[in-house]
């Protein structure tokens, strides 16, 4: 994947770049605003890593004219600023997903994956299918080897973000934010207990798990280990 | 209502005393005055009377009876003020310009006043006269009188008029009193409201100047002043909160992707490994305090009032319970959502459901095996509420101002994780919402109630 990292700070971009180097991603870097905006015009980018605050043109500013040239990329803004609204503005200038800095690596990767994902047109899919767990989208209905599971709508919506990105690290913050729309860190971790439960109605009494624990990241459910 | 606060305000206030120690001291004055030139008038009268007594009792004795009654004849044929009445022994009138003695004229030769008929102009008049009667030797009785018909009027003027004049004093005072304090209310209204948008957050608020150059012209312009001070100040807060956000957080970033990448090259089972993910939880708590600590600072700046909505409390409490009810489940307590109506607020959803998430966190954290925690909104006279209320140890009554404080942790949870923030932040957000954060005692247990201000009708 080619990934388009805009960061002034030259260390948090040499972090930046390394650890995406090192997961097999082809990284391309600017260190202010209108190299960036430059590079995402110039060339194709599965996704943009964009600092909110960068000299010469501000992260906002570089989002908001890649999508007047009509540029689609997907683009992960990070910023250090922690303001409710800010995440808000983000968005509305065309930013895709937001994380507030420090962050952990596993974080970015996961949400980068995701974004990457997105893009693919598989998205409107009505069934989601991971081994013999099934996921009727319209009718609302799970089953696991052609039985039912009862499911709560908030187990529902668990599942069917975790089906979604099949394959993929998702991470509790994703989690919150993306099937409770909370953006904020809980102290305690309560997306543990409802993974819990969730892993109990489709997983108990299976002999191959499906819903799997990625030490200090996350979760992930995928057909074979 | 709008009458009733001009009633109540200082100036009108001040008016209506004012106007009303000017009347009584305007009639004291004039009740003085008449009765003085009352006074004066009769006393004047009264020497009239005795100088032609004097002089009538002169000629009485001079000319006898017949040159009196001459002279009385005379002088009542002049037609001027003075009356007079010579009665003989069986009261006969024998002169004078008067049809007969008074009902109430004394024999003791003191003045009285009487009424008495003349004809005016051909009109019969009944005027108001001041006489004496005047004993003469050998049986007759002289009555000299004079008439004050004038001050009368007068008089009577004062009498009735005075109440009349009195009283419109008043009521021009009062109305204009009313116009006044209605004026005064206006400026004063316009400087409450401003100081009230300004503690609402919106400190670009400046109160109106006129062009009347008067004290309260001056009272604006210092408020202004002095709230230029106060922006630039909070504004000079804000832009140090933000670079130290900024100065702080980038070496923690960099800190923590320091660990992060050397525990990426390290094998999984190497011990190191162990050692840096717990430097990692500790960098990661020192950014959750400092995070929880901005967060502490915005919300009493008031910056974030730009994201201020109408939510409605009841899907939030819902939502949150709900998120944290397998969590309670597992701690063995019961987690209830009581149902209640809509409790419309206004406010920042992310920010109470924070806020919202700490007080259930706690109430977890807190509640022992087997206990009960509920969650709900009510709507009282005096605003919407959200309340938290668990049937945990509780916090002693003399520690609850103590537990809102930054960091403060009661003696008894100092092993349990988390920052010592988790009920300032509550604080904060309660504050910024112009609401207060109440902790009550459960019975037991703590009732932890946000009670909101009524949402403000929208314009």
């Amino acid at each position: 994947m080619r990934i388009l990292v805009v960061e002034d700070d030259l260390e948090a971009q040499r972090y930046l770049v390394n650890g995406l180097k090192e997961a097999g991603h082809v990284v391309d870097d600017a260190a202010d605003g209108e190299t960036g905006l430059t590079l995402a015009l110039s060339r194709p980018y599965d996704v943009a890593i964009v600092d909110r605050m960068l000299p010469k043109m501000d992260g906002l500013d570089v989002v908001a004219e890649m999508r007047e040239h009509s540029n689609v990329t997907p683009v992960l803004f990070l910023s250090a600023l922690t303001e409710v609204d800010d995440r808000v503005k983000g968005l509305k200038a065309g930013g895709d997903d937001y994380l507030t800095k420090p962050y952990a690596f596993v974080e970015l990767l996961a949400r980068i994956d995701a974004l990457m994902r997105r893009r693919s047109p598989s998205s409107v899919k009505t069934r989601l299918q991971v081994g013999d767990l099934e996921l009727d989208l319209l009718t609302r209905a799970a089953k696991r080897n052609g039985t039912g599971i009862d499911l709560q709508p908030r187990e529902f919506r668990l599942l069917e973000y975790l089906m979604r990105h099949a394959g993929q690290v998702v991470t509790r913050t994703m989690l919150l934010e993306s099937v409770w729309e909370y953006h904020f860190d809980p102290q305690t971790n309560v997306i543990d207990v409802h993974i819990s439960r969730l892993r109990a109605k489709i997983d108990k009494g299976f002999e191959q798990p499906l819903l799997h624990t990625v030490r200090g990241a996350g979760y992930m459910i995928r057909a074979h280990a | 209502m709008r009458t009733l606060s001009v009633l109540r305000t200082q100036a009108f206030r001040i008016v209506f005393v004012y106007v009303a120690v000017f009347a009584v001291s305007v009639s004291a004055l004039l009740a003085f005055v008449y009765w003085n030139t009352e006074r004066a008038l009769d006393a004047q009268t009264d020497q009239i009377i005795g100088a032609e007594i004097a002089g009538l009792s002169e000629q009485y004795q001079r000319l006898g009876l017949r040159g009196l009654a001459d002279v009385v004849m005379s002088r009542s044929a002049r037609g001027g003020p003075g009356l007079y009445l010579l009665l003989d022994r069986a009261r006969q009138p024998i002169a004078g310009n008067l049809d007969g003695m008074p009902q109430n004229v004394s024999r003791q030769g003191v003045e009285v006043e009487f009424d008495y008929e003349r004809r005016v102009e051909g009109n019969l008049q009944r005027r108001r006269a001041r006489g004496r009667m005047f004993q003469l030797m050998g049986g007759f009785e002289l009555l000299v009188a004079q008439d004050v018909h004038e001050r009368y009027l007068t008089e009577k003027l004062f009498s009735t008029d005075l109440p009349w004049t009195v009283g419109l004093m008043l009521l021009l005072g009062l109305v204009g009193g009313g116009l006044m304090s209605r004026n005064m209310l206006r400026r004063l209204d316009q400087i409450n409201r401003t100081a009230g948008e300004i503690v609402a957050g919106d400190l670009s608020r400046r109160v109106p100047v006129t062009r009347a150059h008067d004290e309260f012209d001056t009272l604006a312009e210092n408020l202004n002043r002095m709230l230029d001070r106060i922006e630039r100040l909070m504004s000079g807060v804000r832009e140090v909160t933000d670079s130290v956000a900024h100065d702080l957080r980038t070496p923690l970033t960099r800190l923590r992707n320091r660990l992060d990448e050397t525990l990426r090259h390290l094998d999984s089972n190497d011990d190191r490994a162990h050692e840096i993910e717990a430097a990692m939880r500790e960098t990661d708590q020192i950014i959750a305090t400092f995070n929880a600590l901005l967060l502490i600072a915005e919300a009493d700046a008031g910056v974030m009032r730009g994201a201020m909505d109408r939510i409605d409390l009841v899907p939030i409490a819902d939502d949150m319970a709900e998120l944290y009810a397998p969590l309670a489940e597992e701690n063995g307590v019961t987690l209830e959502i009581k149902p209640a109506g809509s409790t419309v607020i206004e406010g920042n959803r992310s920010l109470i459901s924070q806020a919202l998430a700490n007080l259930i966190d706690n109430a977890i954290k807190y509640t022992p095996q087997g206990g009960h925690i509920s969650v709900y909104t009510t709507m009282t006279p005096r605003g919407p509420e959200l309340t938290v209320a668990d049937t945990g140890p509780g916090i002693p009554p003399e520690q609850r101002a103590h537990v809102l404080e930054r960091f403060v942790r009661l003696e008894t949870s100092r092993n349990s994780p988390g920052t010592g923030l988790g009920l300032s932040l509550v604080a904060a957000v309660a504050r910024l919402h112009g609401a207060t954060l109440q902790l009550i005692d459960n019975y037991p247990g703590l009732r932890a109630t946000i009670c909101f201000p009524r949402p403000a009708l929208r314009r």
